[in-house]
């Protein structure tokens, strides 16, 4: 193997006393990313699991694949539709006459290259600002780079909207790595979701860039409006009227960020998850419960001004961000509660919480984001009175 | 008297700074912070009430019974932001306006209390006044430090003085519209918290709890 041989040549000038020894986390970053740490613990306890977390990391990034395959295609469906009226501008549009490929939505393939070319650039800012921030941290404060990075960016990522200008999207980024994780000390330390921090930051800094009706699809002079915005304003019964059946939301051709429209895709990268064991199955059943029961609840209160009481559960499990937070985000097992009743609680608070900001809040049509971030910092609190309760019941059993 | 009338005016603005150190007044450092002009009446404001409320409690310090001494201390420190309250109205309205319950609030500012309580009922009148202004620009300092950027950014604007042309006038700037809400005050005195003890390492506090080195057996 010359690979493994070129490693351990160079790696004398990494370790302790070696010449780039400060340079130890960038190179312990590549080496661990193309083979298994040959590290052993020495002391007790040893455990031994083929799942560690960089193999977790790897898995979430995997099972993000639906999404951002049906994200690509959709971002490029509305923006080749919306061409067809409002006309092409820009460098896309050039590249892709040069390639001869066209504007035709009826084409996957030409959706798929459009939509391409509003993702890559995003991802690869996030990456490169990101990467930068975290090597940086890693470097000082002498902890390692891990894939938990490559995880945060991708979803970071798809919860932003195509249109997002490229500058915005590096100063959220940086803004979610530094706040929402590196002054908790770094992975495994933050109890707040990096990439929500990062997009809540742009949503409030930004909100002419991040929310509205103009921002979904980048075509000069489109304006289509989400499927939250129409229930709010008008009420579900009219979604048909704007051309989004129950069936366009749950397949995800329909306005909204790049990588969150589809619910169907975000169900197959939740089964991903849960088959691997990644995702604990209790906060999903928290969090449906809760999201199921608050809903209902409110279309049997209902109300004569605001529509949104009226909308049933199933229409909000498709719209919005739901599907995509309760795949990847209400189940990252940092930020969310550690001990199992704990999970219920925790995952019934988000799903009581998104339905109460979408519906009862008439500032923010989405509630997803706002709602984990909600319960992330709920969930330390919520697993010490599980753990006391644990502790006085045994007390009293005992005494 | 170890410490000098210096050190007494200059410890408070870095060493032993009310906001970064004690964090303390951190509610109106968070509510008048969105425009520099407004900071800076503040400012001024707390450094007066702070430096003469230590005195006038000073003077008095050997008259007052221990048992009722916070209800004298309040008595003047309210009396103080009254007449600092009414001559705002009277010579500058405006700023008045946008300060609204915030100058009221100066009565509840933890450092006006804090500096009483804890100097001006020990030692001599001319000493706690030294004393106090000194906490009063060691508050305006960070004021000042948190209103620079969240105007600066937020509006694009230093004392309503357009620096960067927002995009909503014809500019290049899209202003940072977070920086405007009091909760981004909280990221940034966070952060200048972190810079003052990256630069005074002495200021750092020791841990609460130490996690346990794993022995080997």
């Amino acid at each position: 193997m010359g690979l493994r041989n070129f490693f351990d040549r160079i790696e004398p000038n990494f370790v302790k006393g070696g010449r780039y020894e400060k340079l130890f986390p960038i190179y312990e970053m590549v080496e661990s990313f193309l083979y298994t740490p040959k590290t052993v613990t020495t002391v007790a306890p040893h455990a031994r699991s083929y799942i560690d977390m960089k193999r977790i990391m790897t898995y979430v990034v995997i099972a993000t694949i639906p999404c951002i395959l049906v994200g690509l295609y959709n971002v490029g469906f509305q923006t080749n539709s919306a061409i067809a009226t409002y006309g092409a501008s820009g460098w896309r549009a050039w590249i892709i006459e040069a390639l001869g490929i066209g504007f035709n939505p009826a084409n996957p393939l030409a959706n798929i290259l459009h939509g391409l070319l509003y993702f890559l650039p995003i991802y690869v800012t996030t990456l490169v600002v990101g990467g930068i921030c975290e090597v940086v941290f890693a470097t000082i404060r002498g902890h390692e780079v891990n894939e938990g990075f490559l995880v945060t960016s991708m979803l970071y990522a798809l919860i932003l909207p195509p249109s997002a200008p490229l500058w915005q999207v590096g100063l959220g980024i940086a803004f979610g790595v530094v706040i929402g994780k590196e002054v908790f000390g770094g992975t495994g330390k933050n109890f707040l979701n990096p990439a929500l921090t990062g997009r809540a930051f742009l949503y409030f800094a930004y909100p002419a860039q991040m929310s509205g009706d103009t921002i979904w699809t980048p075509v000069d002079g489109f304006s289509g409006a989400t499927a939250l915005s129409v229930t709010a304003s008008d009420s579900y019964t009219q979604l048909a009227e704007y051309g989004v059946t129950w069936m366009d939301s749950f397949l995800g051709v329909m306005q909204g960020s790049i990588g969150e429209t589809s619910a169907l895709a975000c169900f197959i990268g939740l089964a991903f998850l849960l088959i691997t064991k990644i995702a604990n199955w209790r906060l999903i059943v928290g969090c449906l419960a809760g999201m199921i029961g608050f809903s209902t609840l409110l279309n049997l209160i209902g109300s004569d001004t605001n529509p949104m009481f009226a909308m049933p559960w199933y229409w909000h499990l498709v719209i919005g961000g739901y599907a995509f937070g309760l795949a990847f985000m209400v189940t990252e097992p940092v930020s969310a509660s550690h001990t199992n009743l704990g999970r219920y609680i925790y995952g019934a608070l988000i799903g009581v919480m998104v339905v109460m900001i979408r519906v009862i809040n008439p500032a923010f049509p989405e509630g997803m984001m706002l709602a984990i971030l909600f319960g992330n910092v709920f969930a330390p609190l919520i697993d010490y009175f599980v753990v006391q309760a644990n502790i006085k019941r045994r007390a009293k059993r005992n005494a | 008297m170890a410490q000098t009338k210096r050190k007494m005016l200059v410890d408070p603005l870095v060493d032993n700074n009310p906001i970064t150190l004690q964090v303390l007044g951190i509610c109106s450092a968070l509510a008048v912070t969105s425009s520099l002009q407004v900071a800076f009446v503040m400012s001024i404001a707390v450094t007066l009430v702070t430096g003469f409320s230590s005195m006038f409690i000073s003077m008095l310090r050997n008259h007052i019974p221990g048992s009722i001494r916070i209800i004298v201390q309040m008595v003047i420190i309210a009396s103080l932001v009254i007449i600092v309250d009414q001559l705002l109205k009277a010579y500058a309205f405006e700023i008045s306006k946008t300060l609204s319950v915030f100058v009221g609030l100066i009565i509840t500012n933890c450092i006006v209390m804090g500096r009483a309580e804890a100097f001006a009922m020990k030692n001599p009148p001319l000493a706690s006044f030294i004393d106090g202004v000194g906490n009063g620009l060691g508050y305006g300092l960070i004021l000042m430090l948190v209103g620079f950027i969240r105007e600066l950014f937020g509006a694009g604007s230093l004392f309503g003085l357009t620096i960067f042309e927002t995009v909503n006038n014809g500019g290049w700037y899209i202003p940072n519209g977070m920086l405007l809400l009091p909760p981004s005050a909280f990221f940034i005195i966070g952060l200048l918290i972190w810079a003052f003890r990256t630069w005074k390492p002495e200021q750092v506090e020791d841990a609460e709890y130490k996690i346990q080195a794993v022995e080997s057996h």
